[in-house]
């Protein structure tokens, strides 16, 4: 495998924004512990603006820095300006990821938009996310 | 930072004797054994007395001994050379769902051009049962290769059972013996086997230099051609200062293995208990008796295996992770599904094998190192938030 940057071990040796929002406006959990990552993450909205980020992630050394920067990202950010994150923003963000890593911000884009979908059922209001259809997970046989 | 290696099974430093051993090969006597002139039987006669050390090792004699790059490649030459030789006879091939890929893919290979083969389960342990090889010879059997001990949990197959089993039915039998040459007693006759993979690296020699065990008589076709060497059966240069740092490797393991398996195993019951002691919700994977002495292989609940790895190095603690994460195709380990272990907890999958190198205060370092990185990970793991909430509603 190819090495992870400084910055990803940066964010995975002291993530940011670890824990939990109570009564938060929205949450989202994304993955699936079989395929070894599971991101929740939490968002506090007023005024449309994105007041604080929080997540859990049970995964790898990736899955843990992608949730780390995927919520200091949207921080600060109006709930339109967050919609448009994309996972290559992440990625980017964090100097680049190994190939086989990538997943890992396709994981913390997704986490990013079902918790944005649930603010706005929780509103009451037509959501207007779209969920990436592609994972970018591989099964295929082999170490 | 103290360092403390627990990646034996990954492999394991050159003894110091090994290397000194292997050094005049490398320049001074630097002949090439195929040559007849006096450089050239240097390396030749370097080379057999090599191959004595390392057939005495398996307890088989040095005709039967053919040397090869690596382990997996003593794998490949036995399942295709020993089925390409004898498929006359049959074309139906026995392995377990448990074996390294360097059997699974060559048994892959061996179905795309004719061969058939039978996939054995395990029980939960890892153990595969006799009766069932037995049940699955048919009569267009020729070959069962069944591994000695398993590389990533440790469990010790019934070998003894299996080989009468598969001489009973005049049946040739491999086993991949990588996991437990030099570190459990490995003798071709108590096995029974006519067939059997060991490597160097495994047990404090050279990388680059292993063997293949074939009895005598036993029919085995090349899978590289075009050479004399190892009696016509495996073309090419010998890699002399390899197979003399085998050979050397070899001759300590004879004597010393006894003191291996009692060391490591002192040490790795130390490691196992203190761990259990201070970590919830963790599963031993692995026979509880018939297991590697130096093998410990643990799943976490709640936490991912790279994760700990990384934290763990960063401790100066190396250690491999069964997770799927560190693996190219994000699948969890074919071993962990096989013996059932729940795929949500096979993502969190430690292996540690121990070696001679460690000391009884290197497992008190990762027993005070290894608790908190777990609790840590757990607290940052929506997994265990909600094992947290499940166990506060119902003690409501």
């Amino acid at each position: 495998m190819e090495q992870y940057s400084s910055k990803v071990m940066d964010h995975f040796a002291h993530p940011h924004n670890v824990g939990e929002i109570e009564n938060a406006d929205g949450v989202g959990t994304v993955g699936n512990p079989v395929c070894g990552d599971v991101m929740r993450l939490y968002i506090k909205v007023e005024n449309k603006i994105i007041t604080d980020a929080k997540f859990k992630t049970f995964g790898c050394g990736a899955a843990i820095a992608t949730s780390s920067m995927v919520t200091d990202l949207v921080k600060g950010k109006s709930i339109d300006e967050a919609l448009k994150i994309s996972n290559a923003a992440v990625a980017e963000a964090l100097g680049g990821l190994p190939k086989v890593k990538m997943h890992c911000s396709v994981l913390a884009e997704e986490a990013l938009k079902s918790a944005l979908d649930d603010y706005y059922k929780k509103k009451g209001v037509a959501s207007p996310v779209k969920m990436p259809a592609e994972s970018g997970h591989e099964h295929d046989m082999g170490e | 930072m103290r360092t403390v290696y627990l990646d034996h099974a990954a492999t394991t430093p050159v003894h110091p004797k090994v290397l000194e051993a292997m050094l005049p090969y490398f320049s001074g006597k630097f002949g090439n054994p195929s040559n007849l002139h006096d450089i050239g039987r240097e390396a030749k006669n370097a080379v057999e007395e090599a191959r004595a050390k390392t057939a005495a090792l398996v307890g088989a004699t040095p005709v039967e001994i053919y040397f090869t790059s690596s382990g997996a490649e003593s794998n490949n030459f036995a399942l295709k050379g020993l089925a390409q030789a004898n498929s006359q006879k049959g074309k139906h091939i026995i392995v377990s769902q448990i074996e390294h890929f360097s059997i699974l893919h060559p048994a892959k290979t061996l179905e795309k051009s004719g061969f058939t083969v039978t996939y054995l389960p395990t029980d939960k342990e890892g153990l595969v049962n006799p009766d069932d090889v037995a049940k699955a010879i048919t009569k267009d059997t020729i070959l069962v290769s069944i591994m000695h001990a398993n590389n990533e949990i440790g469990t010790i197959e019934p070998i003894e059972a299996i080989s009468k089993i598969t001489r009973g039915k005049g049946v040739l039998f491999h086993t991949d013996a990588v996991a437990t040459t030099g570190w459990i007693p490995v003798n071709v006759e108590a096995l029974g086997v006519d067939a059997l993979s060991f490597s160097g690296h495994q047990f404090y020699g050279p990388k680059g230099a292993a063997a293949l065990f074939v009895r005598k008589g036993v029919r085995i076709k090349p899978q590289i051609e075009g050479g004399i060497q190892e009696d016509g059966r495996r073309a090419g240069t010998e890699n002399v200062p390899a197979l003399v740092g085998l050979g050397k490797a070899a001759e300590l393991a004879t004597a010393e293995v006894g003191n291996r398996m009692k060391y490591t195993s002192q040490l790795r019951d130390k490691l196992q208990k203190g761990l259990q002691d201070r970590i919830e919700d963790m599963v031993i994977n692995g026979h509880p008796v018939n297991r590697l002495p130096h093998n410990l292989n643990v799943s976490f609940w709640y936490v991912e295996g790279e994760s700990m790895l990384l934290f763990l190095n960063m401790e100066g603690i190396s250690v491999s992770s069964g997770s799927a994460c560190t693996s190219r195709s994000l699948k969890s380990s074919h071993v962990l599904t096989c013996i059932g272990t729940d795929a949500a907890v096979a993502n969190g999958t430690l292996l540690m094998t121990l070696g001679m190198g460690n000391s009884a205060e290197d497992i008190d370092y990762v027993i005070e190192k290894l608790p908190p990185i777990v609790q840590r990970l757990r607290e940052m793991s929506p997994l265990y938030e909600d094992m947290m909430k499940k166990k506060k509603a119902a003690a409501r």
